[in-house]
């Protein structure tokens, strides 16, 4: 227990000592929530009505798929995972730590601009909590954990940036965090189940905000959950102390399963 | 009876088309130092890692404390302590964290009194990566003996150590051994080998070529030994003399120089002889070779083995 506690603490002071993951983890989500905040809402009308729920998404994509991987990488290449193992240091707790501290600055950004948002942009508050919060931590563990799964089977810090981006950017673009999934083209529609960002908007939309929603939020729920579950899966089956080792027990492309739920979604919704 | 702690037997570790370490064998006894020396690609840290249980093996057998390594690495967490030749630390750990973090991980108190004892007390709260060379290799050395191992593996321990740092870090190694804990050293520095291994095994192209105390591997080769004499009327210098094993006489200031096979039959000889021309001998010095002449003389292509 007291190594657990030694870890965490280590890990969630990292996320504000290092330049990186305190752009990550804060200044990025939080300067980018302000300029929506200041802009969209004026230029969009009903931006509001999204503000809380985009920009949570958006902290939660910010601080794990561009903060988690990188380090990770970094720290095996370096042999630091090395160092662990020789110590005693389980894998799983090289995996899970960093996840649970990026949910924990995560939960902070959120609650700054859940709490900020209306009376400072004018934001929508969600009608229910308890559905909200879930809803949050569901996102927050699922970005992490695909963060993490990333992290495992990239070689170098240019493969997590690659992989992080082939998500992020679409979910920015199409995730439903900038514009309703209901104001995209037909045909890019059903593309849009693909990405985790747009189960988390329309499972916020849906369950916290009561407002209709594209996708069948029980779906987008279920998605969320067994993804998250396959990418800490993967991640710890394909977890390698050592690059230099062939000590891996799968090819790397077997990280694609957690694309299931996705595609199976795209069917479902 | 053997009292070995470590033994390697037939280690041989492949990779690609390359054998890095062909069928070597070696044994370290409790409370001993044993150095492993080679030069840059000989295998040293490839066999280092395998006892680590952080590199697989491709044959032969491994044993410390009973556990094999390469099946069981995990029963070893507690049993050794291990200074890697990379950093193996994150470079935002202070150095108290640091501390606390493995020894957490050992299940033991945190060892502040090492951190002192290493000159590291006012770095406590410094990050690794704005440490020194030597402030990271004490650090590593701290955690390496903090959970109070009986067997230690240092890489390179002293490589970029100033001499101050060195000295000190020998002296903790020698405290070690005296406290009966054995330490597993791979170096390149022969002076340090020669004045801390109590055994040496000579690693090249992968393969053990000399295995021993430093004293036996010196006095194999066949490096010349020297003796320098001085005389009260350099009857040495003034009429030369023919002695047994000598291949070469020179003169330095005062001194007569020889270098000798056989540095028994030549001191007898040479102080036969000042005796019998009734000089008086002011100083005699006998210098064997050197562990690095001898490593040389083994690892240089041509050189005699």
């Amino acid at each position: 227990m007291i190594a657990f506690y030694n870890h965490f603490a280590f890990e969630f002071k990292t996320g504000l000592r290092n330049s990186n993951n305190l752009m990550m983890n804060y200044l990025f989500p939080l300067g980018f929530y302000a300029m929506m905040g200041l802009v969209m809402t004026r230029i969009f009308p009903g931006f509001d009505q999204v503000l809380i729920p985009a920009m949570v998404v958006f902290a939660t994509m910010a601080s794990s798929l561009l903060g988690l991987p990188g380090p990770q990488v970094e720290l095996r290449e370096a042999g630091v995972f090395r160092s662990y193992k020789i110590n005693g240091v389980p894998a799983i707790s090289i995996l899970i730590i960093p996840v649970l501290t990026t949910i924990f600055h995560t939960l902070i950004v959120s609650s700054i601009i859940a709490l900020s948002a209306r009376p400072l942009f004018g934001g929508v508050a969600p009608l229910h909590i308890v559905p909200f919060i879930l809803i949050t931590l569901l996102a927050a563990f699922n970005f992490s954990a695909i963060s993490a799964l990333i992290g495992v089977i990239s070689t170098n810090s240019r493969a997590t940036v690659l992989w992080s981006q082939l998500i992020f950017l679409p979910s920015m673009l199409i995730g439903g965090m900038m514009v309703p999934i209901s104001m995209l083209p037909e045909g890019i529609q059903p593309l849009t189940a693909l990405l985790p960002s747009s189960h988390a908007m329309q499972a916020f939309l849906g369950l916290a905000y009561g407002q209709p929603t594209s996708f069948n939020t029980t779906v987008s729920i279920a998605v969320l959950a067994i993804s998250l579950l396959l990418a800490f899966g993967l991640a710890i089956h394909l977890f390698n102390w050592d690059t230099k080792n062939k000590t891996r027990r799968g090819h790397p492309l077997m990280a694609l399963l957690v694309l299931i739920p996705y595609i199976v979604s795209t069917f479902l919704v | 009876m053997s009292d070995a702690i470590v033994t390697v037997n037939n280690f041989r570790k492949v990779y690609g088309e390359v054998v890095a370490v062909n069928d070597i064998s070696f044994e370290v006894q409790r409370g001993e130092i044993f150095g492993l020396l080679g030069p840059n690609g000989a295998g040293k840290t490839s066999t280092l890692e395998a006892l680590e249980g952080i590199r697989s093996s491709d044959g032969g057998e491994m044993m410390v404390m009973g556990i094999d390594p390469t099946r069981e690495p995990g029963k070893l967490k507690n049993k050794i302590g291990i200074q890697l030749q990379t950093s193996g630390l994150p470079g935002n750990m202070k150095v108290g964290e640091a501390m606390d973090f493995f020894c957490a991980y050992h299940q033991v108190s945190p060892r502040k009194d090492l951190i002192k004892r290493l000159g590291l007390a006012e770095k406590v709260n410094t990050q690794y990566e704005q440490l020194s060379t030597g402030q990271q290799r004490r650090l590593a050395l701290s955690l390496a003996v903090a959970h109070n191992p009986p067997l230690v593996i240092l890489d390179e321990p002293t490589a970029g150590l100033d001499v101050n740092s060195r000295t000190e870090l020998h002296g903790m190694m020698e405290e070690l051994r005296s406290q009966g804990v054995s330490i597993l050293l791979a170096t390149h520095d022969m002076a340090e080998a020669e004045k801390l291994a109590d055994r040496v095994a000579i690693l090249l192209h992968g393969s053990v070529v000399a295995k021993g105390s430093p004293r036996e591997l010196t006095a194999t080769g066949s490096s010349l030994t020297k003796i320098s004499t001085r005389t009260e009327n350099s009857i040495l210098v003034k009429k030369p003399g023919r002695f047994p094993a000598v291949t070469q006489q020179l003169f330095k200031e005062e001194y007569s120089v020889f270098y000798s096979k056989d540095p028994a039959a030549s001191v007898s000889a040479i102080l036969n002889y000042i005796e019998k021309h009734k000089d008086r001998l002011i100083d005699l010095r006998v210098e064997r070779p050197s562990l690095e002449e001898r490593f040389l003389e083994i690892t240089t292509p041509g050189g005699k083995k």
